[in-house]
């Protein structure tokens, strides 16, 4: 199985391009998040327009942009930091968007009722409003995820070594039949890889059921 | 200015680059949410083959990356002989993401029409593909038509992965500018800007129907 391996050398820079992606997403989709609902028209506005905007140009292109457009003094990003950076920004925009759909499915009457008991708006928001958001958005968390996994495979066209990169190599070294295999197998390693997301996403999501309603 | 004057030089070969990326999101589009249908239908059927069979379509065609499906039919295939010039395979791997997305769609909208609807079908005594396709099929389709707006939207930004197997689409013409002149940083701007144009318009108005259709339900 030369082609097995060949596609697994990828998979730890795939696991960490994603990983990476994410955990920028997670804490910075947290600022867009509150500004896509503030009150204040001008902040929801410019929030609206970021995530739109970011959302509204393909993946590629940000990778291409920030792998060859930018130049700061002697700096350049390399291809991974351009696939992180890139991939990361628009886990922001994304995750933005589903934060902000948790926290409008929050009833209202939590906040009123946090307001007449007295609670100052910060806690209010983070111990009130902000854990029933997240049980609601998880499972979206978790779709997302898994889509972030595969858009992790975009970064091979800026020369990051993951599994998509590595299958290429193969394929081109192997000019015969073999060479279609390394296309297959890192389909399926794909798809095996969201199974387990998907999983604890449900496991996540029913023990937290039973938390609130139990 | 200097930028706005480069991009205007620029504009008429990007133009017909993304004439190439709206040709390859309409076929995708218009080929694959027939087969979604069909798809859907190979689903939701009894028939234990058939429904392994659609399932299995569905699952490769959301779970793999469209870029793997790319390659696949493009570098994949021609080792059994049967080899697409590059813009059919891009057009052959996004028709197979379309069909794939927008079935799961389908068959939700399908699944939210009531019961009472079929019940209130066979008291008239219509027949069963009448009560599908006449009562089924139209209200289904009216509540999948904001997720497959959404659909459309992914299509058109993911035939920008055809500039892997160079398909003189966009981003294609994009780079193949770039590399002449070296000024990366204008020509994915406007590049991007091109996709923004139309992907952002394209989503507030998914957004509006999303809220409309809210209202009536």
């Amino acid at each position: 199985m030369d082609a097995l391996s060949a596609v697994l050398q990828g998979l730890p820079m795939t696991i960490t391009l994603t990983l990476s992606a994410f955990a920028i997403g997670i804490v910075g989709a947290i600022p867009v998040a509150v500004g896509l609902s503030s009150p204040k028209l001008p902040i929801r506005l410019a929030s609206r327009l970021f995530v739109d905007f970011v959302r509204g140009v393909p993946i590629i292109v940000w990778l291409f942009l920030l792998k060859f457009g930018i130049q700061i003094g002697t700096f350049k990003f390399n291809p991974v930091g351009a696939a992180i950076v890139g991939l990361g920004v628009v886990s922001v925009a994304y995750l933005a968007e589903i934060y902000r759909g948790g926290l409008q499915a929050v009833p209202r009457g939590q906040g009123e009722a946090a307001d007449a008991l007295g609670l100052t708006r910060g806690t209010a928001f983070y111990s009130i409003m902000v854990p029933q958001a997240f049980r609601i958005v998880s499972p979206s968390i978790a779709t997302y995820l898994t889509g972030l996994l595969k858009d992790s495979s975009i970064a091979s066209t800026i020369i990051v070594t993951e599994m998509v990169f590595q299958s290429q190599a193969f394929a081109r070294q192997h000019p015969t039949v073999e060479g279609i295999l390394p296309y297959i197998l890192v389909g399926v390693i794909y798809i095996a890889l969201s199974l387990p997301v998907a999983y604890i996403s449900r496991r996540l999501d029913s023990r937290m059921r039973k938390a609130v309603y139990a | 200015m200097t930028w706005l004057a480069e991009w205007a030089a620029y504009l008429p070969q990007m133009m017909s680059g993304l004439g190439v990326s709206l040709l390859i999101a309409g076929v995708s589009i218009v080929a694959g949410y027939p087969l979604g249908l069909l798809l859907s239908l190979m689903v939701s059927t009894k028939n234990l083959a058939i429904r392994t069979l659609g399932l299995a379509v569905v699952e490769i065609g959301r779970g793999a990356p469209a870029l793997v499906i790319l390659y696949l039919f493009y570098y994949g295939l021609p080792k059994f002989g049967i080899a697409f010039e590059s813009i059919t395979a891009a057009c052959l791997a996004l028709i197979w993401n379309a069909a794939a997305y927008s079935s799961e769609i389908m068959r939700a909208g399908i699944q939210s029409v009531p019961r009472g609807q079929l019940e209130a079908s066979s008291a008239l005594g219509l027949a069963q593909h009448h009560t599908f396709f006449r009562v089924v099929l139209p209200q289904g389709m009216r509540s999948a038509i904001p997720g497959l707006m959404g659909v459309a939207i992914q299509m058109f930004q993911g035939t920008s992965l055809a500039y892997a197997i160079a398909v003189p689409e966009l981003m294609k013409s994009a780079y193949n500018i770039g590399s002449q002149d070296f000024n990366y940083l204008q020509i994915f701007t406007l590049a991007g800007l091109c996709y923004a144009v139309i992907s952002m318009p394209a989503t507030w108005i998914t957004v509006f129907f999303e809220k409309r259709m809210a209202r009536h339900t």
